[in-house]
């Protein structure tokens, strides 16, 4: 696993907000998974291939995600991961608690800083 | 998701992670060679990024799982592979547990039937034996049921208690039934009022019998049992208000009792009511068994209490007839002793069940330290591969846990097929049936014992499991990779395990073939003592009863019982023909009568109690009992009415001090009783049984005259067993010939008890051959098995040490030094083995006591014998893999190098 000591890892509830708002986007494979969500974050956030899989089958079970068989352009059989409706509702729940524990996490850090 | 749609999908899941994380190496593999990595090293890169593949396949997998069941399951299946591979350790080791735990399964039912489970009736723990102690009443009050009631103090008991729901008392019996089909012979409980209502078991069909069938000049009525109703009428219903002739007496059928019902432990055809009559009854009379029911809540001491306090009373209310002391029976000092009904019922079987039951856990044991051998050496050839495991990371429960997965799987496949067995064996058993296991009929396999089956199977699996799991589990501190173990020599540490096993071995083995031997030796002892008959396969004895409704005068019994005698002897084949009150060994309840010797003074106190039975002539040749002194009864003797008596030998001894002196003395009853002469001494005879003391017995002629009654009156009895001497004796022709025999002097008279002598010594025997069979069966098991113990601790040294003896010989070493090595290191576990099963043996068979006969729990020769044989066995079973390791070629055994 490439351990880049900069990068922390997600905690499971965040990975999982992570992957459903990129999904949101657009239906990917898990390798674009783990580059987009690097790339957008600037390098700030790096998926842990180990935390990945165990993730997306848990959400699968839990019915957010649908996995779609395919066949990639070399040839070579692929899975892309799609948002289901059930993972869009999750996907608004989530986003709105985040904001709010981000908010109050701001508000405690400003009010110790002064 | 249901959890059955997942378990379906599972396989797809399971190919989506595989195809994904291919995939996202792959594009990662892409990436690196678009940036100049050639295509290897960019595949290794990839990999060393992801990280462990399998791994990561084996997580995400787990979110469809139950992962610890599963794990399990995997263990399971793994475990279940390597057997199949190696068949022969599999049906070794499954065949002994099987047998193992069969056997302890089947003793456990027995055990569980028979002394664990309540009676088969309601609330059956209120129930008790009315057991009386009487310890004044000289031989009236034995062993087996304690002094039983007299019909009069059933009556006071009854009316007067105040701690019993109920109470009745009972009397097996036999009767002949004719108008049904041929006249026979069947088996009658003659019951008071009392008696259903304290078992509490509703009939059938009709009703009990109740207080209006108890009235003696009232309607004559009869209860069939369930058997009897089937096999003679066929489950009719129709059959209530049938009437049917028993001992030629018109009885109306008003109830069937159900399927299974039985009389405490007998059972019966007929339940007949014994209709007391009030106006008649005196205080003698012990003859019957007492039931009760207690009011709730009420112990066994306030029961005595209270009937204790009645005894009194019962002596206040009745007499032995006019002139009679009815304070008598205070010397008696009687008192009430009451215990369970179950109590009763199990007797003295619990040592005998215990003694098996503890025997064959022992054999499981042994079992059990030989299948921990076996898997031992398999651990050990799994050495290897279990140490690259641990040094993989494999935890050390982890690998615990595989190890007794398998062991506790291999119980419980043992204990699947140990239920077969113990099934078929119940089954042998019941068919066998040996007479004095009480509950017979109740033995099966049922949800206890099933459970005892699976408790002991999975213990069991633990059990043997737990000792190479303790020394695998270990192993990681000291990883025995590569070859390390070809060139070391026997590791000392592993062998020590497995001699601790085989010195256990030895020395539970000792324990069994002690005990094993001890019951040789008792039986021995028992075979060589003389019963006071002879050739008892060449007699045959049979049962006739002659009631009063058809010949009511006594002399014409007398006549009846010589005429069938007479045609007896006519049979070609038969030598002699005799009959007796009751023959040795035919649990006939005894008979009892206070004896007086002419010249002795008994003002100081009663004279004692004397078994009596009634013989005619001939009886004692037919028997092969030894006319010691003087001459038998001759018929001329019988219908003369002379007064003469025969005595047994230890009765002349003890009273004239020798058989020859007693000839020409004279005895009697009681003062108002003429003085009978001895005419003759006969042998000892032991009537209850080889292991009891013969008692001092009176024999009058079989015709006499009634010495109770006022005016002279003849009396005989009208229930005899006739002995026929024959070499025919039990044949199917032989039987039928008597019981022509019989008819041609009275069609109407059924043949009853119809054995060998043979049978009835026998059954006499019964117990201590049931209990030398099932320790026979166990001592040799778990001989064989210590040896094939002491055989694979000894070979597995030779293969260890092979290139150790190879070095030896090429030194010059001698083979028989190299033998006697072996053989030695088997002997030193044997000795250690010995003495530590010597110890236990001397404690565990204090416990047998009861059981032996003649011999002492420490008999020395026993003590002594069984090391040596055990010595012997292990000599030999080392022998042989010791002449396999002086027979090593050096040249061979260091080739390896």
């Amino acid at each position: 696993m490439a351990k880049n000591p900069e990068h922390r890892d997600l905690f499971p509830g965040a990975l999982e907000v992570m992957i459903l708002q990129s999904l949101r986007l657009k239906p990917m494979h898990g390798y674009a998974l783990v580059k987009h969500i690097k790339q957008v974050s600037e390098d700030l956030l790096q998926v842990e291939e180990g935390s990945l899989y165990p993730a997306l089958q848990r959400m699968l079970k839990e019915g957010w995600l649908e996995a779609e068989a395919g066949t990639s352009t070399k040839g070579r059989p692929t899975r892309i991961y799609r948002l289901t409706d059930a993972g869009i509702r999750h996907l608004e729940k989530e986003v709105i608690s985040f904001e709010k524990m981000f908010d109050g996490i701001t508000r405690v850090l400003t009010v110790a800083k002064t | 998701m249901p959890w059955f749609a997942q378990l379906l999908s599972r396989g797809r899941r399971y190919d989506d992670i595989s195809v994904s994380i291919q995939e996202h190496i792959e594009h990662r593999v892409d990436e690196l060679m678009a940036d100049g990595s050639s295509r290897t090293q960019a595949e290794r890169t990839a990999r060393r990024e992801f990280g462990n593949v399998a791994l990561l396949e084996q997580r995400s997998r787990e979110v469809w799982q139950w992962p610890a069941l599963e794990s399990i399951l995997a263990d399971l299946k793994f475990t279940l592979r390597r057997l199949r591979k190696s068949p022969g350790f599999a049906v070794t080791v499954l065949l002994t547990l099987a047998i193992g735990i069969g056997a302890n399964t089947a003793v456990f039912s027995v055990v569980n039937s028979v002394l664990l489970k309540p009676l088969p009736y309601p609330d059956s723990e209120q129930l008790v034996a009315l057991w009386l102690n009487a310890p004044g009443a000289g031989g009236l009050a034995n062993f087996t049921s304690g002094l039983q009631l007299s019909s009069s103090m059933y009556l006071t008991f009854s009316q007067h208690n105040r701690t019993f729901q109920s109470m009745g008392i009972w009397t097996p019996s036999t009767a002949s039934v004719t108008g049904v089909a041929e006249p026979e012979e069947v088996r009658t409980a003659m019951i008071s009022d009392g008696i259903l209502e304290t078992l509490q078991v509703p009939p059938v069909a009709g009703r009990w019998l109740s207080q209006v069938d108890q009235d003696p000049h009232g309607r004559k009525s009869v209860v069939l049992s369930y058997g009897y109703w089937q096999h003679r009428f066929g489950g009719d219903r129709r059959v209530l208000g049938r009437t049917i002739q028993v001992d030629a007496q018109s009885r109306e059928i008003v109830g069937v009792m159900p399927r299974g019902f039985r009389l405490v432990d007998r059972d019966f055809d007929l339940l007949i009511p014994l209709a007391l009559d009030r106006s008649n009854q005196k205080l003698a009379g012990f003859g019957y068994d007492g039931i009760g029911r207690l009011k709730p809540g009420i112990p066994l001491s306030q029961a005595d209490a209270d009937i204790a306090r009645l005894i009194p009373a019962w002596m206040d209310s009745w007499s032995n007839g006019p002139g009679s002391n009815s304070h008598f029976y205070e010397r008696w000092r009687i008192t009430p002793g009451f215990r369970s009904l179950k109590q009763k019922v199990i007797g003295g079987v619990d040592s005998v069940l215990w003694v098996v039951m503890a025997t064959v856990g022992l054999v499981m044991l042994i079992a059990c330290t030989n299948v921990a051998n076996l898997l031992l050496v398999r651990a050990e050839s799994r050495h290897q591969e279990l140490s690259i495991r641990s040094a993989l990371g494999a935890g050390r429960m982890r690998i615990a846990r595989e190890l007794l997965i398998e062991s506790v799987s291999l119980g419980l496949m043992g204990g699947i097929i140990a239920i077969g067995i113990a099934f078929a064996s119940l089954r042998l058993l019941v068919a066998i049936g040996p007479t004095n296991l009480p509950r017979l009929s109740e033995v099966s396999l049922d949800a206890r014992a099933l459970g005892f089956t699976f408790a002991l199977s999975v213990l069991s699996g633990l059990l043997f499991g737990s000792i190479p799991a303790l020394r695998y589990a270990r192993t990681q501190h000291a990883p025995m990779m590569g070859g390390a173990n070809r060139t070391a020599s026997a590791g000392h540490a592993r062998l020590r395990s497995r001699n601790v096993l085989v010195v256990a071995q030895v020395a539970m083995a000792l324990v069994l073939l002690v005990s094993a031997l001890l019951m040789i030796r008792t039986f021995a002892a028992l075979r060589n003592v003389q019963p006071g008959f002879a050739d008892p396969q060449h007699l045959q004895t049979m049962r006739i009863w002659i009631p009063d409704l058809l010949v009511s005068d006594p002399q014409m019994v007398t006549h009846l019982q010589n005429n069938i005698a007479d045609k007896l002897a006519a049979i070609p084949g038969v030598t002699s023909v005799g009959f007796a009150g009751t023959v040795p060994m035919q649990n006939i309840d005894p008979n009892w009568d206070e004896i007086r010797i002419e010249g002795k003074n008994y003002e100081a106190g009663e004279p004692p109690l004397r078994l009596f039975n009634y013989v005619s002539p001939s009886y004692f040749t037919s028997m092969g009992t030894r006319l010691v002194a003087g001459r038998d009864f001759t018929w001329t003797d019988l219908y003369g009415l002379r007064p003469r008596v025969i005595v047994s030998e230890n009765f002349a001894r003890e009273s004239w001090g020798s058989a020859s002196a007693a000839v020409g003395k004279r005895l009697r009853q009681f003062s108002s009783m003429p003085w009978q002469e001895v005419i003759g001494v006969v042998e000892d005879v032991r009537m209850h049984g080889v292991d009891e003391n013969a008692p001092a017995i009176v024999y009058w002629p079989a015709m006499l005259n009634d010495p109770y009654a006022q005016k002279p009156t003849i009396s005989a009895p009208r229930f005899v067993t006739f002995a026929i001497r024959s070499s025919r004796a039990g044949t199917e022709s032989f039987l039928s010939q008597v019981q022509q025999a019989v008819w041609s002097v009275n069609g109407s008279l059924p043949l009853a008890s119809v054995n060998t002598m043979q049978e009835l010594y026998s059954q006499s025997l019964a117990r201590t051959s049931f209990t030398l069979v099932m320790l026979a069966i166990a001592g040799t098991m778990a001989l064989a098995l210590s040896l094939i113990g002491i055989y694979g601790v000894i070979s597995y040294t030779v293969s260890q040490r092979t290139r150790e003896i190879g070095i030896r010989l090429a030194l010059g070493a001698q083979k028989s030094v190299l033998r006697w090595m072996f053989v030695r290191s088997a002997l030193i576990l044997t000795a250690v083995g010995v003495a530590i099963g010597l110890g236990a043996a001397a404690t565990l068979t204090q416990l047998m006591k009861k059981l032996l006969f003649g011999i002492s729990p420490l008999d020395p020769l026993t003590f002594v014998a069984v090391p040596l044989i055990l010595a012997t066995a292990a000599t030999l079973a080392s022998y042989l893999p010791a002449r396999r390791a002086a027979g090593v070629d050096p040249v061979e055994a260091l080739r390896s190098e």
